[in-house]
This record gives C-alpha cells, sequence and structure tokens, in this order.
C-alpha cells in the first residue's frame, strides 16, 4: 500500500485533500469501526476475555496511519502507541484478523502469542514498539528511538501516542523534558488524544490546565491543539506536525480532541456511548454533502467490512490455543 | 593491578570501540565528572542525562529498540526503585511480543553498604531485582570479573542488570586484566582523569586489552574445602573468603563460592559442593525476608536435602527500613567480618 498522494505537497493545513485520499480515509475508518465492534461483540459472546480499543478515534489514527514513515529501522518512522490504536495498525496494513486472534488469544496472534490484550499491538517490521497497558511509559521510552534517529540522520522520526489521563504521569513531563533540552532536541511528535475520560473520572478531576498542549510551551515545544474528530482536520494538521518534526528535528506536542464512543473498556461495559461526537457518522455526512460517496456505497462498505469480520471471527473461533509448554518461549531473545 | 572502577572503565572503552555499545549514559556519567565512582572517565560515548531515572531506563529501551546499544547508569541503586515498572516492561519485552521484540541494554548501578552512605546510598538491589524476570542481573566481586562480566553484558541480547558492590569499587584487584599494565602508578596516569581543569585531558587506553569474557551463569570457587559451602557475592564475598582463611587456622575447611551471576545462576556448582560438605552458609547484605538467599535455601532444602547434615543458613541483611549513618548502625545492619566468621564456626560445629 502506498502513501496517498497529495494535491500539493505543501505545508499548507488547509491545502485540500484529494478524492482519493477522503474514500482512502474513509474505506480506513470504517473498516477500524467494523473491526471494533466485531471486538466487543467477541468480548460479550465469551470470546475473549476483554476489550480495549479506539472507537471514537479513527478519524485521527487512520490519518496517523496513512501519513507515516512506514519501514523497519531508523530511517523509518517510530510509533509508541498506546492501546486504542487499531486504526493507525490498519493504515499502516495490518490484516483486521490479527486483531481478532488477539482477542481471542489464539497460538496464532501475531503480536503476542495469546498472552496479551486486544489493541496490545507489537509490530517491529513496522517499527511500532510493543503496547503495553500502564499507560504511560511509552513516552519515557519515545526519546530513545527519537535520540538514535536523531543520530541515524535522514527523516525518520518518532511518534508517541498516549490519552489525556496518562499525562498526569510523570512520564509525560519526562517526554517534555527530553526531547526539548537545547543541547539534543528530539524528532519527537508527542500525541495526546484527548477523550476528557481517565476510565471513570472526568477531565474535571484530573488535571486543571486549559489545554493539555499549553504544557508544551513552557519547554519551547511547538504546540497545537486541534479537532481529532474531524478526519480533514486530523489529516492536514497531523501533515503539518509532522512535516516540521522531520524537517526541524525538533519536537511537536499535538493534542487530538477525540470521543471515546464504547466506554473505557469491557470492565464498563463497552456498550455505544450517544452522547459524543462520532467522527465517522461527520465523515459521512460531509463526504455525502460533497459528493464523494453516495450513502449507498458507504453502506455497502461496511456492510462488507462487516461480513468480511464475521467470517474472519468464526475462523478465528475454531484456532487452537496456545500450547501451555509455550510458556516457557521467547523469556530471553535466544529461547525461540 | 586495576580497581573495579578502572576495570568497569577499561571493559567500557572495549565495549564502544568493538562491541558496538553507542551510548554510555546516564546522571554526571558525561565530562567533566564521568561518575561519581570514575567508572566512565574519558569514555568517547559517554553523555549526561537530566536528573530522572525513569527517563533513563526509558532511554536505554527506544535506544535498543532503535539498533543501539546503551549501557545506563542509575547513579546509586536506591533511585531506581522508581523505575521498577519500566525494569519489568523492559524485561517481559520478549516474551510479551513472543519474540517479536529484544532489548540490548546494560543497565549498572552501584549497590550495597560500606561507604557510610546512610538511608539512600546504602541499599541492595539483588533482591528485588531477582524477582523480575527476563532480565539477567550479574555482581562481581573483583576488577577481573567486574571486566569480564561487562564484556559479556555488552554482547547479550538481553536486558542486564549489572550491580556493582560500591564498598569494591576502589579496591585493587589480585589478578591481571589481560592488557592492563604493570605498574599500578602507570595505569592511574593512562585512564583517571586530573584533579581540576579536566577539557583538555585525554585517556591513554592500555592497547592490549581483548574481549576477555566471564560467561553468566557461571561461579567460580575462590577457596576450596571440605566441611561446608559458603556462598555469596558482591561486597560479603572477599568477607566470606577471609573468614574462611581465618577459621582453617582453627580446623575449619570451608569452601567459599563466588556466584557471580545471579540470574541465571551456577546451580550445578552449588549442588556439587553441598553434596560434597553437607553445610551450606548463604551470604548476602540485602534485607532478609524474600531474600534471593532465600530462594537459595528452598531450592537446597528441597533438591539436596539428604546430602544435609544441617539445616542451611542464610546470614543476610536486617529487616530493617534503612541503613543508619552511624559507623555503629551500619555495621549492625548488614553482615561485617565478625558475623561471617561467627556463622560459619557455628555451622560447622552444628550437631543434630
Amino acid at each position: 500500500m502506498s502513501r496517498p498522494r497529495l494535491i500539493k505537497e505543501s505545508s499548507e493545513a488547509s491545502a485540500p485533500l484529494e478524492r482519493e485520499l477522503l474514500v482512502r480515509l474513509h474505506d480506513l475508518m470504517v473498516k477500524t469501526r467494523v473491526l471494533e465492534e466485531r471486538l466487543i461483540q467477541m468480548y460479550k459472546q465469551g470470546h475473549g476475555y476483554f476489550w480495549i480499543g479506539g472507537p471514537g478515534e479513527e478519524a485521527f489514527n487512520v490519518s496517523l496511519g496513512l501519513l507515516m514513515k512506514k519501514g523497519q529501522g531508523p530511517d523509518f518512522d517510530y510509533l509508541h502507541a498506546h492501546y486504542r490504536q487499531s486504526g493507525t495498525l490498519l493504515a499502516l496494513g495490518e490484516e483486521p484478523i490479527s486483531s481478532l486472534r488477539q482477542m481471542k488469544n489464539t497460538a496464532t496472534d501475531p503480536y503476542s502469542g495469546g498472552r496479551n490484550f486486544a489493541g496490545h499491538y507489537s509490530a517491529r517490521r513496522l517499527n511500532v514498539a510493543p503496547v503495553s497497558s500502564p499507560i504511560e511509559v511509552q513516552y519515557a521510552i519515545a526519546p530513545g528511538t527519537a535520540m538514535v534517529q536523531k543520530r541515524h540522520g535522514g527523516e525518520g522520526i518518532t511518534i508517541v501516542t498516549g490519552g489525556d489521563a496518562g499525562t498526569a504521569e510523570g512520564d509525560f513531563a519526562s517526554c517534555l523534558v527530553w526531547s526539548s533540552r537545547p543541547a539534543n532536541p528530539l524528532p519527537l511528535l508527542i500525541i495526546v488524544t484527548n477523550n476528557k475520560w481517565g476510565i471513570s473520572t472526568s477531565a474535571e478531576g484530573q488535571h486543571g490546565e486549559q489545554r493539555i498542549s499549553d504544557r508544551g510551551k513552557a519547554f519551547g515545544i511547538r504546540s497545537k491543539t486541534i479537532n481529532g474528530n474531524d478526519a480533514v482536520e486530523a489529516y492536514t494538521e497531523l501533515r503539518e506536525a509532522m512535516a516540521y518534526v522531520r524537517t526541524e528535528r525538533k519536537p511537536f506536542l499535538l493534542e487530538a480532541n477525540v470521543s471515546r464512543l464504547y466506554g473505557h473498556s469491557s470492565a464498563s461495559g463497552a456498550n455505544y456511548v450517544g452522547n459524543e461526537v462520532d467522527c465517522l457518522k461527520d465523515f459521512e455526512a460531509k463526504l455525502e454533502k460533497d459528493g464523494v460517496l453516495t450513502r449507498e456505497q458507504m453502506d455497502a462498505l461496511r456492510n462488507g467490512y462487516t461480513e468480511e469480520m464475521a467470517a474472519a471471527a468464526r475462523l478465528v473461533r475454531d484456532e487452537p490455543q496456545p500450547d501451555p509448554e509455550s510458556i516457557w518461549k521467547h523469556i530471553y531473545a535466544e529461547d525461540k | 593491578m586495576a580497581n573495579m572502577a578502572q576495570a568497569i572503565r577499561m571493559a567500557l572503552h572495549y565495549a564502544e570501540e568493538h562491541l558496538g555499545v553507542t551510548d554510555i549514559f546516564g546522571e554526571d556519567v558525561g565530562a567533566p565528572l564521568g561518575g561519581v565512582f570514575t567508572c566512565t572517565q574519558g569514555l568517547k560515548t559517554t553523555w549526561n542525562s537530566p536528573l530522572d531515572e525513569r527517563g533513563i531506563i526509558g532511554a536505554a529501551m527506544g535506544i535498543a529498540m532503535a539498533g543501539g546499544r546503551p549501557v545506563a547508569e542509575i547513579q546509586f541503586c536506591d533511585y531506581v526503585y522508581n523505575t521498577i515498572d519500566l525494569l519489568k516492561l523492559a524485561g517481559n519485552t520478549s516474551w510479551s511480543t513472543f519474540g517479536d521484540w529484544h532489548l540490548p541494554m546494560v543497565v549498572r548501578t552501584p549497590v550495597g553498604s560500606g561507604i557510610r552512605g546512610s538511608i539512600y546510598h546504602s541499599h541492595s538491589f539483588d533482591a528485588t531485582m531477582t524477582h523480575i524476570a527476563g532480565w539477567k542481573v550479574v555482581m562481581p566481586s573483583t576488577p577481573l570479573d567486574a571486566y569480564g562480566l561487562l564484556i559479556t553484558a555488552c554482547q547479550e541480547k538481553n536486558p542486564v542488570m549489572f550491580l556493582e558492590p560500591k564498598a569494591l569499587l576502589r579496591v585493587k584487584g589480585e589478578e591481571r586484566i589481560p592488557g592492563e599494565p604493570d605498574d599500578d602508578r602507570a595505569l592511574s596516569k593512562l585512564i583517571d582523569a586530573p584533579l581540576g581543569d579536566r577539557s583538555q585531558w585525554k585517556p591513554q587506553w592500555p592497547a592490549g586489552l581483548e574481549a576477555y569474557a566471564v560467561p553468566f551463569g557461571k561461579g567460580k570457587v575462590v577457596r576450596e574445602g571440605t566441611q561446608l559451602t559458603v556462598v555469596s557475592y558482591g561486597r560479603t564475598l572477599p568477607l566470606c573468603a577471609k573468614a574462611a582463611e581465618t577459621l582453617a587456622a582453627d580446623g575449619i575447611s570451608a569452601e567459599v563460592i563466588d556466584l557471580r551471576s545471579l540470574w541465571p545462576y551456577d546451580w550445578e556448582l552449588i549442588k556439587a559442593s553441598v553434596q560434597k560438605t553437607g553445610r551450606v552458609l548463604f551470604v548476602n547484605e540485602d534485607t532478609e525476608v524474600t531474600n534471593f538467599g532465600e530462594h537459595l535455601v528452598r531450592r537446597t532444602v528441597e533438591e539436596l536435602f539428604y546430602s544435609l547434615l544441617a539445616p542451611p543458613r542464610l546470614l543476610a541483611g536486617k529487616f530493617l527500613p534503612g541503613i543508619g549513618l552511624s559507623d555503629a548502625l551500619e555495621m549492625a545492619s548488614v553482615p561485617q567480618l565478625g558475623d561471617i566468621t561467627t556463622a560459619i564456626r557455628s555451622l560447622a560445629g552444628e550437631q543434630p
């Protein structure tokens, strides 16, 4: 899958997106939403112990995956993700069935061999660092890959993402400090997807800064808060922020306001939340209004993915669970 | 002969020249200080980090992910405790990704008592660290072993915790590190940074240093004996050897094993010795409750019960919240030569 070409390869945030790209964005957003809904359904049917994911973040996460310089090693972009980023992984070309396998913790789960929760991706061949359940650790690790990239030269950057609640942890401060030292600023795109919740605690109970992006200002880090629910805005703002980090080799703090459409995780029921903006619904209304896609085309796309993932889920259901003896594998690099 | 700090420095020099070490870093690790214990003076890949231990461990993990080979330092192990979940994460990265990622990284940290370091510069870390799976954990008691274990650490594919007994960092070795000059003063002139202005100073590394490697998981018998076995590592090891030497005059024959490598560890060496002597004393200075020595006692009981002539014993640090500054307090808190001598004598004479 090649990165979609833009009409103007400029850093202007206002540059319009061409039709092909809008269709691609939409396609991946639908695919991601259907995947997440399938994962939730698997959980509810007893085909998995726990669900956590990112329905509501598709506009932003898909854009991120499409814009990443995809590959392995310091010439390409590293992603230190959190557990709501199936959209980014699908945009990078991952197959949805892999996520279903992790949900069902089968031996075939390519990300963890049946060891880790849904959405806990790992793909070294794509520079996707392991996603882990602690909400902050990625912010402490990301400066390391960025440091190697700075020294290595080239265009590769490091991207780290986390939620608003995670910014209360010290590792977020570590990330701001380590990326902005005047002696060695780092090519690091620091992202906070702000869904205004920390599990069940609202933003009012979490932090008092007006915008999380304001925290970057004290460090001289270029910072911005955007509407991550708007696919076009998310794509264009991410494109601009990434261009800055890529060429200036300096950090950027991007806060994206997003929704959490099925709550924190299966622990809170994983039921649809009706009172938050649905980025997919909004994007589809826009595409329909602008004559990019018809309702029928979009419905057909969704139905196609729904059938595809239902079939994949049936397949995964019959796949073997990990061999108990496999617990001893990979404790160390040499334990194959 | 080199002291342990110099041995570590020479091993790191060898590793950055020949083993692909890319970053030697931590608080005050780079110029001008070169480490509070001088272990990183004059090295070419050193740099100073912010005073942020979580940032240090995190950066090491990231550097390792991107193909670098970091050697990070936590200035005192007392300050590593706020990184425990990152250590856990580094230890589970290979396992939780089913072998997708692995982290070739070394963390060095000075441990233990012996410099009157009070509550936050005297702690041990072996008991806690041996709870964290996925790491290899080593602790030398001589400069030569420090050199050889660090060479192995810098060739590892996995995270290695290199514990430096701070009481022994300034103690000169009795065995020559391959390549070090004959004369201590000559070595000091070559590689010790001068006091005062160091901006123009450059070390002259001994030319003949080599990849002398001590394999992980291999202990060493430092004194042979027939009546009981003493297993130790780090600061207490030379004390055990000294106690055994003293007691030989009283007709007590103690075999002393330097474990060197805590995980993996040399069970075969311990087993063979205990089967020969029937008595074993484990000695370390970490707090005694859920101490690594307790694991060794448990394994001894379970696997060597019928070879034993007396219960296996553990002599460790008192289970206290800290080590007090006063000489009297420190001496009373962790095993000293007298405590070890008494424990050996008592075990040697123990009858049902």
